[in-house]
């Protein structure tokens, strides 16, 4: 049969951001297939240099609209490290109710998301509904649904009242019985086993090979959460299970996501009944350093590393941002392959990818058909001719 | 779920359910009283010290001096001449603004309040450069 490649995306109705997949086509068949990134580049970690700690946080919490939360943890984790603060248990309690209603509301979103892609609208409709109750619990603890700005340097920024834990505790009860059913429907259902099951079979081996995380990893059996492993905020204290699954495929993917929900209820009533009295916040200097420091972060869609290094200024050196999903990206076309055109679509939603927040820029020779590789001296170098075409010499700095 | 006619309980609870959506904009939606919406500023408490434009990260803030400046109190004779105060102004763009409220958490007289309000869409580009005076 002859070979067809074809491209799927940038703009595709079954991608949600821009993205290019190259396929090559056997008939219905995928035979080979590559990722090519670049399409929503946005400079945030150039940005993130002239700003100051504080501005930072709101410009790296824009890094992802899903995962705000953890990345300007993350972030801050790196922050405080280098200022060396303590920061108060009150306020490490409130971080991890937020990053599991976070957690919460991210699968759930993906679950509507994942619906959608096996053309099971219902299951869309249900669980963007229940959504609404841990966007509402949101709201009610951090002022806003996506962008919650809870984290400052040194705590947080609004404290949880009782009456706020109760409305929270009653939201996350009509949420428990809601997963009930949603794992009766996953793994019952015929509409659902049939699109899942043996859908972008991503083996343990080979998983461990291309370093998956979060849950496209858990699903693959592989043991990688952060929270359990590498304790943060409150989790090292905390009684809750790390979901494995061992199907490899998108079921898997469904399950461990699922299950990770009733986790999550769990973990969000241990913290609400801990809950330890005194400040939400400690204050912190502006200017902070020098030093360094690297963290990870358990991630709704996996782990999230943040690099810091700070110079005695008010302003970051260097913040460097590697989100969940570059790290499963590799492993993408590795499950596009032996599998077919249709379950593409599905595959790919699978790893609940998010191409803004992972997306790198690079610069594609057309004529020499390369890539190619500027080092720093290269970039600084086309900075200052970009400005001296416009009329500003900068080669004296 | 291998039963026909499964969907028949499902369809008959959801018959008589709550209606999940609500008729906005006909029904004003309602947010919770802590929401960040649009920052309103208060003149009389601002002593214009900037530090919400220098807290701003996307530069949505402007402190310029009032046009009209209040006249100065009357001095009591034989006491030291006291300056008046200053009056300011606050230039918020709307289309800057990212509704974090961290300009409410740096004012030190709380001259900056962060209301309820959403729904600051418009089709003018001009209305979204407010002058509160």
């Amino acid at each position: 049969m002859t070979k067809m490649t074809i491209p799927l995306g940038p703009q595709h109705p079954a991608l949600k951001e821009p993205v290019n997949f190259s396929l090559v086509l056997e008939g219905e068949q995928i035979t080979g297939s590559t990722v090519n990134l670049g399409y929503n580049h946005r400079g945030i970690e150039k940005a993130a240099e002239s700003r100051t700690y504080l501005q930072d946080i709101y410009l790296l919490e824009r890094v992802c609209g899903i995962c705000s939360h953890s990345h300007t943890t993350c972030y801050l984790t790196c922050v405080e490290e280098i200022a060396k603060a303590e920061v108060p248990e009150r306020a490490k309690a409130i971080r991890t109710i937020v990053a599991e209603l976070e957690r919460i509301h991210s699968h759930l979103l993906w679950l509507g998301i994942a619906g959608y892609e096996m053309g099971f609208e219902t299951l869309f409709m249900y669980s963007w509904r229940d959504r609404e109750q841990v966007l509402d619990c949101l709201e009610l603890v951090s002022g806003n649904r996506v962008h919650y700005a809870m984290n400052t340097i040194g705590g947080v920024r609004r404290d949880i009242t009782p009456e706020q834990k109760t409305e929270i505790l009653r939201r996350v009860s009509i949420l428990e019985e809601r997963t009930k059913y949603y794992i009766k429907l996953g793994t019952e259902e015929a509409t659902v086993l049939a699109r899942t099951q043996n859908v972008g079979l991503l083996p343990h081996d080979v998983a461990m090979n291309l370093g998956t995380i979060g849950p496209t990893g858990r699903a693959s059996g592989i043991k990688c959460d952060v929270r359990k492993h590498e304790p943060y905020l409150l989790y090292g204290k905390l009684d809750f299970k790390e979901i494995t699954h061992d199907t490899n495929d998108v079921f898997g993917r469904l399950v461990v996501r699922v299950l990770e929900l009733v986790e999550s209820y769990k973990i969000i009533r241990q913290v609400l009944n801990y809950l330890p009295d005194g400040p939400i916040a400690v204050k912190v200097p502006a200017k902070i350093g020098p030093g360094e420091a690297t963290n990870r972060y358990e991630a709704p869609r996996g782990e999230d590393i943040h690099y810091v290094k700070a110079n005695g200024t008010d302003k970051p050196e260097r913040v460097k941002v590697r989100a969940p999903t570059m790290a499963n990206y590799v492993a993408v076309p590795y499950m596009l392959n032996s599998g077919y055109l249709a379950d593409a679509p599905m595959t790919i939603a699978a790893i609940d990818p998010c191409m803004s927040c992972t997306d790198r820029a690079m610069v594609y020779d057309t004529k020499k058909n390369k890539v190619r590789i500027y080092g720093w001296d290269d970039l600084r170098k086309l900075g200052i001719e970009h400005y001296k075409k416009r009329g500003v010499d900068f080669s004296k700095l | 779920m291998k039963k026909p006619g499964r969907v028949l309980g499902e369809m008959l609870e959801n018959l008589f359910a709550k209606k999940a959506t609500s008729n906005y904009p006909f029904t004003k939606a309602v947010v919770d009283a802590r929401y960040r919406g649009r920052i309103a500023f208060e003149s009389d408490k601002c002593i214009g010290c900037k530090m919400c434009v220098r807290a701003c990260p996307s530069k949505a803030i402007e402190i310029p001096l009032s046009a009209e400046q209040p006249a100065a109190a009357p001095i009591p004779e034989g006491s030291a001449p006291v300056p008046a105060k200053k009056k300011f102004d606050c230039i918020m763009s709307l289309d800057r603004c990212i509704y974090c409220s961290q300009c409410v958490d740096v004012c030190p007289k709380k001259a900056l309040i962060s209301t309820t309000d959403f729904e600051l869409a418009h089709t003018d580009r001009k209305l979204l450069r407010l002058h509160y005076k």
